[in-house]
């Protein structure tokens, strides 16, 4: 769409009112957690907002993470928050093929140098010369360092960008590394999730829009407004963890009465996301709902911090291995201890002198 | 480091490193008291030193009358912090679910508002044992640094349980990485300090009950 209408214009266009736009302006504004003496605002900027030029660079990934953000609810406003953006470059949505292709990444850099916004989904391997994984005969680290040079702002979408996700898992063989290892000098922001919720990468499209910077982040580069807030804590599950009403296999009355699903290993209490308030597929359900636990897809190293069917209070080590090499060890040396303790008793009792009274006499 | 690898290391080899060390101490402390041995008593008992022993062992739970009158509020504060202590230990369902994926036995827990009160309990009758210690002259005077140490690693696996279970101070996942490296703490601690009474409490009691038993006097 080579045109230069803003997005208000091209809102009228396809036919939405002036009060479906403002809604979904208060919808943007209270999912950010923005006060609503900010909504005019958010409707004055997203109004006259130009099409920005976004340049999508997809690694080692799956496109699970374009999967999820293509079904950001069509036909609503959100979705035409994504017709409004110029995606100039995105290999899984684009049409051109081959050269084709990546001249129009070429063209798109250099016709707004300093001002297009880059989104990476997949992380980058750094091994063998970043040539375990090539586009056009280009590493993908060295596209991303070409591509990350005239950006405004990265968004690293999914957590094999954000943190290095599934392709960094021991024993890591490409040598995976996240967007914020390998590019500093920029602002980037995560949206960590595998994959991540449409809701939020379009939200955090309405922000840039409406303020041109990217919105405040938590010390992991998450747009605190999405990720601020604890699964376990917004889980409507979390009645049955207090009573202590647990599900302990997947079939049990406890699971099918809907209980608590931490002993089956549900990482909600350590995953920040907007899981259990966004919900998934038009806010049909989310994973909790379904009956299987958090896996805690939104975190950094979540691919090898232990099994997925494990209660976050349990070790992941062999306890046992542990427990009877220690034991053996410990009862080995006690007794050697004990040997050595003897021997001094019998040391002592062997240099033990008479002494008689003559001999303490002080003369 | 992140909070995530800390809590990933603490789950890990931090806690297979600090059991080893807790279970080799344990045994090592144990089993040197126990090889020292004694001369064989070769002579006729007046009762049964096994009565004895088993007795005792329950009786030393409760305090004598006399010893009661003279400190009531110092034995009974021992009471309540060990009762809170297990109460928080063992009734906790997450807890409970690490001893039964461990040791496959596992037990019905308390809701969370008991298990919540009881450490609030649990960490005041701390406090109160330590102002004790550092108020009482005598107290004060055969208190050795072991003892202190003693007390903070115990206090701290409480204190940071209770923090990160109603999200206090820090977000959970540091909280509760916290939490499970002062428990490592704790474990790696416990066999060269006086915790070693955990286990060595009933060796002593059998043996002064052993003793008094098979010489026919009470203990």
């Amino acid at each position: 769409m080579k045109d230069d209408l803003t997005l208000g214009e091209r809102l009228r266009q396809r036919g939405v009112s002036r009060r479906g736009f403002l809604k979904y302006c208060a919808t943007t504004a209270s999912m950010m957690a923005l006060p609503p003496s900010m909504i005019p605002a958010i409707a004055a900027s997203l109004e006259k907002a130009k099409r920005p030029s976004v340049i999508w660079l997809s690694f080692q990934e799956c496109t699970g993470c374009t999967e999820s953000l293509t079904r950001s609810h069509a036909p609503t406003v959100e979705s035409l928050i994504f017709d409004h953006i110029s995606l100039d470059y995105h290999h899984t949505l684009q049409a051109a093929a081959g050269d084709g292709a990546e001249h129009a990444r070429e063209e798109a850099m250099k016709g707004n140098w300093g001002k297009y916004l880059l989104v990476v989904d997949g992380s980058i391997p750094t091994g063998e010369n970043g040539n375990y994984s090539t586009i056009a005969g280009i590493s993908n680290l060295a596209m991303l360092e070409e591509v990350a040079e005239g950006a405004a702002a990265i968004v690293a979408v999914g957590t094999c960008a954000a943190y290095g996700g599934l392709p960094m898992a021991n024993p890591n063989p490409t040598g995976a590394k996240s967007v914020s290892d390998l590019v500093s000098g920029k602002p980037i922001l995560n949206v960590p999730g595998c994959p991540p919720i449409p809701t939020v990468i379009s939200g955090v499209l309405a922000h840039y829009l409406t303020f041109g910077t990217l919105p405040e982040l938590d010390a992991l580069g998450r747009p605190k407004a999405f990720y601020g807030q604890n699964i376990h804590d917004r889980c409507y599950r979390r009645p049955f963890y207090e009573r202590g009403e647990f599900a302990e296999t997947f079939d049990d009355e406890g699971a099918k009465k809907g209980w608590c699903l931490y002993k089956l290993g549900c990482k909600g209490p350590t995953t920040y996301n907007a899981c259990a308030t966004a919900k998934w597929n038009e806010g049909t359900s989310w994973p909790v709902e379904s009956g299987h636990g958090c896996i805690g897809c939104s975190e950094p190293n979540f691919w090898d911090a232990g099994p997925f069917y494990q209660a976050l209070s349990v070790p992941t080590g062999d306890a046992g291995n542990t427990l009877l090499s220690a034991a053996a060890a410990g009862v080995a040396a006690g007794v050697a201890v004990g040997f050595l303790n003897k021997r001094n008793k019998a040391q002592a009792a062997e240099a033990h002198e008479q002494v008689s009274a003559d001999d303490l006499s002080k003369d | 480091m992140t909070s995530e690898a800390l809590l990933t290391w603490a789950r890990g080899p931090g806690f297979d490193w600090a059991l080893a060390i807790f279970v080799l101490g344990m045994l090592l402390r144990l089993f040197e008291v126990l090889s020292l041995g004694r001369k064989p008593d070769l002579s006729e008992g007046r009762g049964s030193g096994v009565a004895g022993g088993v007795r005792t062992i329950i009786t030393r739970t409760l305090p004598r009358a006399s010893v009661f009158a003279r400190e009531p509020v110092r034995i009974l504060n021992g009471f309540v912090f060990h009762i809170g202590f297990f109460m928080v230990l063992f009734f906790y369902g997450p807890h409970i679910e690490l001893f039964e994926t461990k040791l496959g036995l596992g037990w019905p827990g308390f809701s969370t508002g008991i298990i919540d009160a009881a450490a609030v309990i649990t960490v005041a009758s701390l406090i109160l044992a330590l102002v004790m210690r550092l108020t009482s002259p005598v107290l004060k005077q055969i208190s050795s640094v072991g003892d202190y140490v003693a007390w903070t690693v115990t206090f701290l696996p409480v204190l940071t349980g209770y923090l990160a279970y109603n999200h206090m101070l820090l977000p959970y996942t540091q909280m509760l990485a916290l939490h499970l490296l002062s428990v490592e703490l704790l474990l790696v601690v416990a066999p060269f300090t006086k915790l070693t009474h955990m286990f060595s409490f009933a060796m002593s009691r059998w043996y002064q009950g052993y003793q008094a038993g098979h010489r026919g006097v009470e203990s």
